[in-house]
């Protein structure tokens, strides 16, 4: 049997990476500890443990980020004015999940309403990095990712509306994949930009993320943008080498401000793809400068209108007052800082007068985004990036400076505005601290960019 | 100089779909409030809407059977403000691409054939129901209404008359009522009219400034609230005063209009394309059919009756005001009725009937066989006119045959001459007044002096022998 053909068994997967599962006590214990991470907001109890199918992941704990809907445990999307809230119903990946056999182990920290680049924007406090507790993991789904790099569980999902999936993965040293828009049904994910939010996995290797991925992908008739689309085995495609493949690395991903020896990290990355079989060669992405101001023109656009249901009305948090406006202003005011200024940006962008300079421009500014990737992929299988400029930043450093923390996700946005897959991959440690690369495919090129993720990541194991 | 008024009228149309227009729920009016909800409809976070395409052809059959220019791309969007009513704190609607521009309606107005253009028709979803009187000092809120399918017809400002509106209105509500796209019942808010008008001097082409009147449902309440407006336009305007732009609300109850809160009015919805769903596609193929199962409109469908059925203008309007009413018709002349009969019996005594039990010419429990077939009784003689509708109210109540029933009631017509002589007689002794007016040259008496004689034979006596009858009598005397 060639290496092409081989066909993995769940269990292969999941013995791979070989550390073994944790038990809910031993989550509780560790997240409750004096190295408690706050990963979790939370763990399930052992009755919450629904009876699930004989499928791929049996007894697999898996964690979820804390905006998928749960009946079993609280949502609250990190949010204040969602703190206890009980779903009445169940994400569709969540029943997904159970029906591959998978034990819902709880749920895991994020930016409130994900909107962020660092869990620290949480309501209930930030996540710390397991790889160094000073550091932020990442966000939004910083929880997921945190509780897979500590080993809490092998698998989580998270969500990803410019990055939130794949820059965690990145800080904290594991494997992020976000699909191409529409692979998995968002019926039950929280919105936050809706045409650009995409539920994205979490795996301690690129085998496990896979493996998570081809059991939550595929058409939901609760979701009109989830595609009619056949489920590869993904899994299969993390062993299928890369042998011809030819990876485009576009010069736009990698300015002059890159640190040296984030450069020389993937240069290395760069060589490792080659001596596994691929050709390297140069690209140019034009429109990516843009990319930041329209992602934030777009997002903030969608989440003023995604969050104006939050109104105390039916659900979540009321602050009782004399009259409906003030009610609606006192409800609200339980939003936090960020989530706020999103939806003051949002609002103003979409009013009367100012919605052609702004939600018009980026729209446009978005097409020619998805132009070039399009254009790209005619010349190339997948394209390889850093996942961000830079490891994991210190705790608060950026807290104060929206700016500085938007511009980390400079280099996962495009992926969200041209509706492509992508994917984190560890290249290796910066000071101690992982770094990841990024690869990007075309859409429904997940197998592509998981094939060329399993070679590096192959090829870093043989070193050590 | 006079004064001319310009109207134009946007119509929310309750679609007849049996489900909600992006979830599964039914759409039902009335019930246990909050009984017909789900994730979807009362935008639970998480939840997602898919459209539900059956709602898609009533809103085609709208728009087709105005005449509209179909587009085959439409785009949903969100319409945003904050109001307890509003699950998601947006509407989905279509704006800037709507499903159908560029109609038209005719109609009989106050002066002729009158055509007001139609500017566009989409689709969007209706809104829930806040409930003032449930809670003491607190509203509640009713959701089973939220997310039910409703068009938007919006007309050019063609109109000139309140009047004019009101039988605009007649129009578009029959023509919806033919084409099956919502059962307009009025009650249930099933048609909800706001109106934009303004004044000026006849013949200026120049437009005033106008003002809105929002949310009226009921036909009458739209034509008195435009009188108002318009009466205090010019009161306004021939005071050397300025119209001011301004929204106001129709309280039926008072029969006054109220100034909304310019807060209420001051609204940026912010639209943007509904990022949750793909524009609606519809194919040539589609529109083709749907415009092959469009029933014949109701004016075409007076013009044909009037022509090939020779009707009078009264009788064709009254029959083919509602569709079911001209099905029966026309079944009755296709069992070989003559068509004057047909209209008669149907416009007549059926619509009678129907009225009576509250039914229309579907559920009225008397088929166009059985008329036929009376109405058959009746040319032979067997039974009095006056007789068989006494026959048609048992036949409602009773079903069976008329022959059966006019047997077992006795009701055959009464030809026999010895019979008919002696109510004659009766009724000449008894109204000696009438006898002297008919011998005062008052012949117009007659019909009632007939009339006297039918009553005595309760119903039975052959009209025309007991007339020929009394005429002999009354002049051999």
């Amino acid at each position: 049997m060639s290496l092409q053909d081989k066909v993995l068994s769940s269990s292969e997967v999941l013995n791979f990476g070989g550390s073994g599962f944790r038990s809910l006590d031993d989550i509780k214990e560790l997240e409750g500890g004096r190295e408690g991470l706050n990963a979790f907001l939370a763990v399930a109890e052992p009755e919450d443990l629904e009876a699930c199918g004989q499928g791929p992941l049996e007894g697999v704990m898996v964690a979820l980020k804390d905006n998928i809907c749960t009946k079993r445990l609280p949502t609250t999307c990190g949010s204040r004015i969602l703190k206890g809230y009980r779903s009445p119903y169940e994400a569709t990946v969540v029943r997904r999940l159970r029906r591959a056999g998978a034990l819902i182990a709880g749920k895991t920290n994020l930016d409130e309403f994900g909107m962020g680049s660092s869990t620290e924007n949480s309501a209930f406090g930030p996540t710390l990095n397991p790889v160094d507790r000073s550091l932020v993991p990442g966000g939004s789904s910083g929880g997921s990712a945190a509780a897979v790099a500590a080993g809490y569980v092998r698998m989580a999902l998270g969500s990803d509306t410019g990055g939130s999936v794949r820059q965690p993965a990145a800080f904290c040293g594991v494997v992020g994949i976000k699909p191409t828009y529409g692979r998995i049904s968002r019926y039950g994910l929280i919105a936050f930009a809706s045409s650009l939010d995409q539920i994205g996995t979490i795996g301690a290797t690129v085998l496990e993320a896979s493996l998570l991925l081809e059991v939550v992908s595929g058409h939901d008739t609760r979701d009109s943008t989830s595609a009619e689309k056949p489920v590869p085995r993904y899994r299969d495609a993390a062993v299928q080498g890369i042998e011809g493949m030819v990876v485009g690395i576009p010069t736009e991903y990698f300015p002059e401000q890159l640190d040296p020896p984030v450069r020389a990290l993937l240069d290395d990355a760069c060589e490792r793809l080659v001596a596994a079989g691929a050709e390297v060669r140069p690209v140019s992405l034009p429109h990516t400068e843009f990319a930041i101001p329209c992602y934030y023109v777009l997002a903030t656009a969608e989440a003023s209108s995604n969050l104006a249901r939050y109104d105390g009305v039916r659900f979540g948090a009321r602050l009782p007052a004399e009259g409906l406006d003030r009610m609606y202003e006192l409800t609200r005011g339980n939003f936090g800082a960020e989530v706020k200024r999103r939806i003051m940006l949002g609002t103003y962008v979409l009013s009367s007068g100012y919605y052609d300079a702004y939600y018009g421009t980026a729209q446009r500014t978005r097409a020619s985004i998805a132009h070039d990737f399009t254009a790209a992929f005619n010349e190339v299988d997948v394209l390889f990036t850093p996942t961000s400029p830079t490891p994991a930043f210190p705790l608060g450093e950026r807290v104060l400076d929206p700016v500085a923390m938007y511009l980390s996700d400079v280099f996962t946005v495009t992926a969200n505005l041209a509706g492509i897959p992508g994917l984190s991959v560890p290249i290796g440690t910066v000071g101690g601290l992982p770094l990841g690369g990024q690869l990007l495919g075309p859409w429904w090129g997940e197998s592509h960019i998981i094939a060329a993720a399993g070679a590096l990541e192959a090829s870093y194991r043989e070193d050590t | 100089m006079n004064w001319e008024a310009v109207i134009g009228v946007e119509i929310h149309v309750r679609l007849k779909s049996e489900y909600k227009l992006f979830c599964s729920d039914r759409a039902v009016f009335g019930g246990e409030p909050n009984t017909h909800i789900c994730p979807v409809c009362i935008g639970l976070p998480g939840a997602l809407p898919v459209l539900n395409s059956e709602i898609v052809d009533l809103a085609l059959r709208t728009a087709l059977a105005f005449g509209c220019t179909i587009h085959f791309e439409s785009v949903w969007a969100r319409k945003s403000y904050f109001y307890p009513d509003l699950p998601k704190g947006y509407q989905i609607t279509q704006f800037e691409h709507p499903l159908a521009t560029k109609g038209s309606v005719t109609f009989p107005g106050s002066k002729g054939d009158t055509s007001v253009k139609i500017r566009r028709v989409h689709i969007e979803e209706d809104a829930g129901k806040l409930l003032h009187d449930r809670v003491p000092r607190a509203s509640a809120i009713d959701l089973n209404r939220a997310g039910t399918a409703l068009v938007e017809i919006v007309t050019e400002p063609d109109l000139r008359t309140a009047a004019d509106v009101r039988l605009f209105l007649g129009e578009l509500k029959q023509t919806l009522e033919y084409v099956g796209a919502s059962n307009c019942n009025m009650e249930e808010g099933d048609l909800r009219v706001d109106a934009n008008v303004s004044v000026r001097r006849s013949g200026s082409p120049r437009l005033g400034n106008k003002t809105e009147i929002k949310n009226v449902n009921s036909f009458s309440g739209v034509e008195r609230a435009l009188s108002l407006e318009i009466a205090r336009q010019i009161a306004t305007l021939e005071a050397g005063s300025v119209v001011g732009q301004q929204t106001l609300r129709w309280d039926d109850h008072r029969e006054e209009l109220r100034k909304m809160r310019s807060k209420e009015e001051s609204h940026d919805y912010r639209y943007f394309p509904e990022p949750d769903l793909s524009p609606v596609r519809v194919t040539q193929e589609q529109v083709t059919t749907v415009l092959e199962s469009l029933p014949e409109l109701p004016r075409v469908r007076c013009s044909r009756f009037k022509k090939v059925y020779e009707l009078r203008d009264y009788d064709a309007e009254v029959l083919t005001q509602s569709a079911a009413n001209a099905d029966y018709f026309e079944e009755l002349v296709g069992i070989h009725i003559d068509p004057q009969v047909a209209a008669k019996w149907v416009v007549g005594p059926l619509q009678g009937l129907m009225n009576q039990r509250r039914e229309n010419a579907q559920t009225v429990p008397v088929r166009p066989a059985q008329i036929a077939a009376l109405i058959g009784l009746i040319e032979r003689g067997v039974v009095s006119e006056s007789a068989a509708k006494s026959v048609l109210v048992i036949l409602a109540q009773e079903g069976g045959s008329p022959s059966d029933i006019i047997e077992a009631r006795g009701l055959m017509q009464e030809q026999d001459i010895g019979q008919l002589t002696s109510w004659v007689t009766e009724v000449l002794a008894k109204r000696s007044e009438e006898v002297a007016r008919y011998r005062g040259g008052e012949s117009k008496i007659l019909g009632y002096l007939v009339g006297q004689v039918m009553q005595s034979s309760g119903g039975t006596a052959d009209p025309r022998l007991a007339r020929d009858l009394l005429i002999k009598q009354l002049r051999n005397e």
